[in-house]
């Protein structure tokens, strides 16, 4: 019984949050001065005119109605789908690329000190040039690559870049929890005498749940970023990416369309957390550990 | 298991391990000898840093002497290791939290490749012996810090091993849980017939426990005697029970192993006031 108030009051809890953020802009779009709050030249509080803020309603409301006013134009919630069943595609493939690159770095690290002192600077690194900067040199590389028949595409290069970004959290983790197991139980597999790769497997991989599953979920969201994003800087159309920016033009004569796109970032994002949600369900026991009470 | 029994279960001759280099260097220990016969329960008890878990870690070769052989039965540290002679139970009980107790103490025996129905029987005998039958299904984290350390003592006995290596197991435990895993580990020792060295700071427990006392000195880490404790009137370990605890052998037993820990002879009336 109390398991399951704390259950639903987490539900509740969370509905309740959303609703006062939506409750506190549309009040504030209701009542706010229209020039927005400043203080000396700053403003430190939006504008509240139709154009720089929409009510929540407005926004859901557009969602309902076509993109454009061509005859044949889709509505846009049927538009923002398309789009962020393609960008979370192709989140998927980088999350997978990336989650694959980065248990095997961590691997490598985890097995030989040298390895570890020779790439955890560079995996750092990696982290700290700016997406943009990449994605023109993913794509001609890629488009130099040739792998059997398949040829290059656009898509490859927005997979590859949101794994970029995916790899990192998952390397460091999985790094983090391949090394965690407790001095007695490493002792304990010498003294059964068994060698590294059944230790990495009776051991290691099972301790290492715990620090890998929020890697997981943090690789999600970022490829989720890093696919958004890369789909811009690539130019590829058909993703949520180039989606934002074709919508953010629209802005001065339909101030709610830009936010369409938006929801769609949003729910990808969740749709990829909570995949990593039910993984962590799947290894529940392998979450527990405080051996003792 | 097809071990000559006249063979010791350890032999230890004029062992020797250094840690660090230079001016940093610790002697651990030095010129160490020690035996341990088939099926004798031997303690190694000393101040912190005497030497005496270097001294079981090597026996388990978890470490390598510098200088010196150790012998588990008759052969070297290594061979025994990987030909699984001992078994070892640590301060912690180190049980993989993931897996059931059943799955914790089945964990050698799956590791060595014991087929399913076999490693079956053996645990539901094992947590028997160890009086956790019961909990079977539970995970590590649902039980005590006692009842972990008997599953540890269940595992380490998985495999019907002839030596046990036991790093200060009870270590952890209160006064009360602990005295009632000394008496536990008599009777299962005496069921199982192993030799055990056994690591405590406790005296009272090592006499008890105990056919033979190695009392243990530090820097550099010496035996500096040993106390038969059967020559002090008490019964042979496997055959003690808990009223073993105020006979006056036990007593004579607690103030020699103490008299050689402080490196003068302690006057009788002094054990009275037994700090246990």
């Amino acid at each position: 019984m109390a398991q399951l108030w704390d259950r639903l009051r987490a539900v509740v809890l969370g509905v309740l949050g959303v609703a006062a953020v939506v409750a506190v802009w549309d009040l504030y779009k209701s009542f706010g001065p229209a020039e927005g709050v400043l203080v000396g030249d700053t403003r430190v509080l939006p504008r509240t005119t139709e154009l720089a803020m929409p009510h929540s309603w407005q926004m859901l409301q557009r969602l309902g109605e076509p993109v454009t006013s061509l005859p044949d134009a889709p509505d846009a919630v049927r538009a923002v789908w398309d789009a962020s069943m393609f960008s979370l595609g192709l989140a998927a493939k980088g999350w997978v690329i990336g989650v694959v690159v980065g248990l095997l770095l961590a691997l490598a690290m985890s097995a030989f000190r040298i390895v570890e002192s020779a790439l955890l600077p560079w995996v750092i690194l990696s982290q700290t040039v700016p997406l943009i900067a990449i994605a023109p040199l993913v794509r001609r590389w890629g488009s130099e690559l040739h792998i059997g028949s398949h040829i290059w595409s656009s898509e490859d290069s927005v997979a590859v870049i949101a794994a970029y970004l995916a790899f990192f959290p998952v390397a460091v983790g999985a790094l983090r929890g391949l090394k965690s197991p407790d001095k007695t139980h490493v002792e304990l597999m010498r003294a059964y005498g068994v060698g590294w790769w059944r230790t990495l497997l009776t051991l290691r991989v099972p301790s290492s749940v715990p620090y890998l599953l929020p890697a997981l979920r943090l690789a999600a969201a970022s490829a989720v970023i890093g696919a958004v994003v890369a789909e811009v800087s690539i130019g590829l159309k058909g993703g949520l990416g180039r989606m934002v920016i074709d919508y953010a033009v629209a802005a001065s004569g339909d101030p709610a369309k830009p936010w369409a796109p938006i929801f769609g970032a949003v729910a990808i994002g969740l749709v990829a957390a909570g995949a990593i949600g039910l993984l962590g369900l799947v290894l529940r026991p392998f979450r527990l550990t405080g051996v003792s009470r | 298991m097809n071990q000559v029994v006249t063979e010791p279960a350890i032999s230890v001759t004029g062992v020797r391990r250094v840690f660090g280099k230079g001016r940093k260097q610790v002697v651990a220990l030095d010129d160490v000898d020690l035996s341990v016969a088939d099926g004798e329960f031997v303690s190694l008890i000393g101040p912190s840093g005497c030497g005496k878990s270097t001294l079981l870690r090597l026996v388990a070769d978890l470490d390598s002497p510098t200088a010196g052989t150790l012998e588990v039965f008759g052969k070297p540290a290594r061979r025994a290791r990987l030909d699984q002679d001992y078994g070892i139970a640590f301060q912690q009980a180190g049980l993989l939290p993931w897996r059931t107790v059943a799955g914790n103490v089945e964990l050698p025996l799956k590791l060595h490749g014991v087929e399913s129905a076999t490693r079956k029987g053996r645990v539901a005998e094992l947590l028997e012996l160890v009086g956790l039958a019961d909990f079977a299904k539970n995970h590590p984290d649902q039980l005590s810090g006692g009842m972990q350390q008997r599953v540890a003592i269940a595992r380490a006995l998985a495999e019907s091993p002839r030596l046990l290596l036991m790093d200060e197991p009870f270590g952890a435990l209160d006064e009360i849980t602990r005295e009632r895993m000394q008496n536990e580990l008599v009777r299962i020792c005496a069921e199982t017939g192993a030799a055990v060295l056994f690591v405590t700071h406790s005296i009272p427990e090592a006499v008890f426990l105990s056919d033979r006392v190695v009392v243990m000195s530090p820097r550099p880490g010496r035996i500096t005697g040993v106390v038969d404790v059967r020559a002090d009137g008490l019964a042979g370990a496997h055959d003690r029970t808990e009223r073993a605890r105020d006979q006056e052998g036990f007593f004579r037993a607690v103030a020699d192993v103490r008299s050689l820990l402080h490196g003068t002879p302690v006057p009788t009336v002094a054990v009275d006031g037994l700090e246990k």
